[in-house]
């Protein structure tokens, strides 16, 4: 037979490997790339009254962020609030109720779609059924739209962390005369609370910086964020988009930045936080 | 006591419940509040190309087109980044994997108004003055025959190109995250098996891994491709939102996430209800390859189960 | 008999760990050479080296030398696609790629050889007949080598080395994961292919050494205890150590 010669396939290897390697360069250079302009220019705003003080419209000086940071922490934490236990109950019902098998592989996989869901849906959704009726955009909205985007993240990782909890500690428990409501609560959630926290803080690093939906639902203002509830609340991802796409002006500009800069570490650390806490748990087992 | 046991099981049933009530909803909502185009234009609002509010005609096709030709520059250019760095990562030294890999991960989370806001101070200026002048001018890209026209030689930096550029910088952790746990899950065996007849890595990669893993591989696709359909902030700040048909690669454009974004807080009456057309025709679409990318999810999830 | 491979002092490590000991093994041409010992003694180890498929690990290294027809394998200059090529491997479970029957056999034929569509189908049969599965697959070319049985999966597996013309043979407990009844003919193929190739297996089952093999080398912690004609081994050994383990008093 006809040898091939080794040299072609070979140099096509070879090239595939240079290739990934610029792949990976290339992926990771950008991301440096976006994170050194954030910093870059975002650093330029960060002053002492940036962070104590309001926004205010252009013209008026010393503007902040103060307001759209504790917007934000109100509508990220009340969204938390929102969907945190139902999720958790959620995703107690997929991983330990087996009876309702069919009717969980329907809703497990309602979860998984509704996690690929546009945010931008979530928002047209939540101002038609919470906007309109109420009549006021509200941080409310907001929360609620952001809490929608996190209830399937929740529930999904609850049952995947609950699915990695032994069955013999279940039996065991029951064994002992536990009810199966005890079994699940204090037995088997307490085993995988850390799991259940990364799945928490992971759906929250994903809202922080969601933007789409709180366009149309907490809106944003000059003023300080105690109307929650019934008036349009500050927060820092529509104040970026406001800053950077609707003004011409280079001192919001850098305003935009400052507070990007913000969001993006306050997203990483999140990010951070959370795989270390999954770090210990694994290793922890 | 019992009482108490199936009362926390049927509570834990309602909350799992509302995942799929609120699935329900979304499309009902939306199909309601889109009813008044539907009979006023029928099934005509999605091939016609008219967005004019002064006269009160809206046709869905501009925002189509842009959300499809964004998407797809955006899958051509991450699809093979992603694939060759995921096939980088699992063969790398452990250590220099797990950083690399942690590093994509992270890039997988920044918030994606921050890419938009990147794509319009520093993606977007650098397309007019160095990459759109390269591609029109040196490389006299729109005098081509044939696609020539497609490519066109105005630029401003903003436009298709550009936010599918974004696009691909923005879904590549994504892609390649799933990519690497496929190439994981192919069975050291028949990797082995591969070499051992004298495959080199790149043909064990494409004619054993890839093979073995095309379900997940096309799994992680549609999960890339339903992000970049439904994204809204990166596209928003660089397509130009011209609500025209887009004539070509570089000229401004519209995709129906940042269409919403744009009219809808000051839109009413009939263009509010085009609008919700518009969602209802993103939910769909997003609501099919979701089905598609959990079917194909699924069946590898199920065959890593038989390989344990 | 002429010598097809040979073993001087080769040394294995897992990273720090050492798993092969000073290995010395005189491989004869066209005989059946049987590895035996308890697990983790070292055999599949060594088997690994001869197409240096360890490679793939970067933790692992081997030391020492591999002698192939008087070459060193072990040599930073040796093409190991080739070598791959002119000593195939047969695993502990069948690995059908994902492909067809008739693609199994012609991928790798693709890769080592320019042929013409016919010259390629005539190839696969022979290969096919070569590994004893032609007749069972002959009408179901098409379908996937993943739909045929474990016993046949494993035969074409054997028929996918065989196809490239290799020299050696490769066996790493080739029947552990196979019924009986497909054991048996695995073995009996075995039989007919020592007329064409060099073969070295690794096995637990000592029946299985016995009845097919010409050469036995029991391997203990790393070490080759001892080596000689499969007959005297099993039938007079001199080692104690040999005595014990083929007696079935440990391993």
């Amino acid at each position: 037979m006809k040898k091939k010669t080794i040299f072609f396939r070979k140099s096509a290897d070879r090239l595939v490997r240079i290739a990934s390697g610029l792949a990976v360069a290339v992926a990771v250079a950008v991301m440096f790339w976006i994170i050194f302009t954030v910093f870059r220019h975002g650093s330029a705003a960060l002053k002492p009254s940036f962070f104590s003080n309001p926004s205010k419209p252009y013209g008026i000086p010393d503007g902040g962020i103060a307001n759209a940071l504790i917007g934000t922490v109100f509508i990220t934490f009340g969204a938390a609030v929102l969907a945190t236990p139902p999720a958790l109950l959620g995703g107690i019902c997929l991983s330990e109720y087996k009876e309702f098998r069919r009717f969980n592989a329907t809703l497990r996989f309602a979860a998984n779609v509704m996690m690929g869901m546009p945010s931008v849906i979530v928002g047209l959704f939540v101002y038609t059924s919470v906007v309109v009726p109420t009549g006021n955009f509200s941080g409310l909205a907001g929360s609620i739209a952001l809490a929608i985007i996190m209830f399937p993240v929740i529930m999904r990782t609850t049952e995947d962390m609950l699915g990695m909890v032994p069955y013999a500690l279940r039996e065991s428990a029951l064994a002992l005369g536990l009810t199966r409501t005890r079994t699940t609560v204090q037995i088997v959630c307490r085993s995988a609370r850390k799991g259940l926290l990364t799945g928490i803080l992971l759906a929250l690093s994903r809202v922080s910086g969601e933007t789409a939906p709180l366009l149309f639902t907490a809106l944003f203002a000059d003023r300080w964020p105690w109307g929650y509830f019934n008036q349009p609340t500050a927060n820092l991802p529509v104040l970026i988009t406001e800053y950077s796409t609707n003004s011409p002006f280079a001192e919001m500009h850098r305003a935009g930045w400052g507070a990007a800069l913000v969001v993006t570490v306050l997203v990483l650390a999140i990010n951070v936080a959370t795989r270390i806490i999954f770090r210990e748990k694994k290793h922890g087992h | 006591m019992f009482k108490s046991d199936s009362f926390f099981k049927w509570l834990c049933l309602a909350s799992a419940a509302l995942i799929g009530i609120l699935m329900l909803g979304f499309f009902i909502q939306l199909t309601v509040s889109s009813s008044e185009i539907w009979q006023t234009y029928g099934l005509g609002f999605l091939a016609s190309r008219d967005w004019d509010p002064v006269n009160d005609h809206y046709g869905a096709l501009p925002s189509i087109v842009g959300t499809l030709v964004t998407t797809a520059i955006s899958l051509i250019i991450a699809l093979p980044l992603a694939f060759s760095a995921a096939l980088y990562l699992v063969d790398a030294r452990p250590l220099v994997g797990e950083i690399l890999g942690h590093a994509i991960d992270l890039l997988a989370a920044i918030p994606s108004i921050i890419y938009g806001m990147w794509g319009l101070f520093v993606l977007a200026p650098l397309m007019q003055d160095y990459v759109e002048p390269f591609l029109v001018e040196t490389l006299k890209l729109s005098s081509l025959p044939v696609v020539g026209k497609y490519i066109g030689s105005d630029y401003n930096g903003f436009g298709l190109l550009t936010a599918g550029i974004i696009l691909s910088i923005m879904i590549l952790p994504y892609i390649c995250a799933i990519l690497r746990d496929v190439f994981l899950m192919t069975p050291p065996m028949l990797r082995e098996s591969a070499y051992g007849i004298g495959c080199t890595k790149w043909e064990t990669a494409k004619d054993i891994v890839l093979r073995y893993g095309i379900r997940g591989i096309l799994g992680a696709i549609f999960i890339g491709l339903g992000r970049a359909l439904g994204e809204t902030m990166a596209v928003l700040f660089v397509i130009g939102n011209i609500m025209d048909m887009p004539e070509n690669l570089l000229s401004g454009a519209t995709t129906i996430a940042s269409t919403l974004a744009n009219n809808f807080p000051e839109a009413d009456g009939l263009q509010r209800s085009a609008l919700f057309a518009l969602g209802l025709v993103l939910l769909t679409m997003s609501f099919g390859i979701q089905i598609l990318a959990q079917y194909y999810l699924h069946a590898t999830s199920a065959k890593r189960g038989e390989e344990r | 008999m002429a010598i097809k491979i040979q073993t001087k002092n080769l040394n294995f490590f897992y990273g720090t760990h050492q798993a092969l000991l000073n290995n010395d093994l005189t491989v004869e041409e066209n005989a059946i050479t049987a590895v035996i010992g308890p697990s983790g003694c070292g055999k599949s180890t060594h088997l690994r080296v001869y197409n240096r498929i360890f490679e793939l690990y970067r933790e692992q290294r081997a030391e020492g030398e591999v002698l192939l027809d008087g070459q060193n394998i072990l040599a930073a200059d040796v093409d190991v696609l080739e070598l791959r090529r002119r000593v195939g491997m047969i695993f502990q479970k069948p690995t059908p790629f994902p492909m067809s029957v008739f693609e199994n056999v012609a991928y790798p034929l693709r890769l080592h050889y320019k042929l013409s569509r016919g010259e390629l189908s005539d190839r696969v049969r022979e290969a096919l007949i070569g590994a004893s599965l032609w007749d069972e697959v002959k009408d179901k070319l098409k379908a996937s080598g993943l739909a045929l049985s474990g016993g046949q999966q494993q035969r074409l597996c054997i028929a996918r080395a065989i196809a490239v013309e290799p020299e050696v043979l490769l066996m790493d407990e080739p029947t552990s994961a196979i019924d009986p009844v497909a054991t048996l003919k695995i073995e009996e193929l075995m039989v007919t292919l020592k007329k064409q190739f060099t073969i070295v297996i690794v096995t637990h089952n000592m029946q299985q050494a016995a009845r097919i093999s010409d050469v036995t080398a029991f391997f203990y912690k790393g070490e080759i205890i001892e080596t000689g004609a499969t007959k005297q081994i099993f039938t007079n050994p001199r080692n104690r150590k040999t005595e014990e383990y083929i007696t079935g008093r440990f391993g």
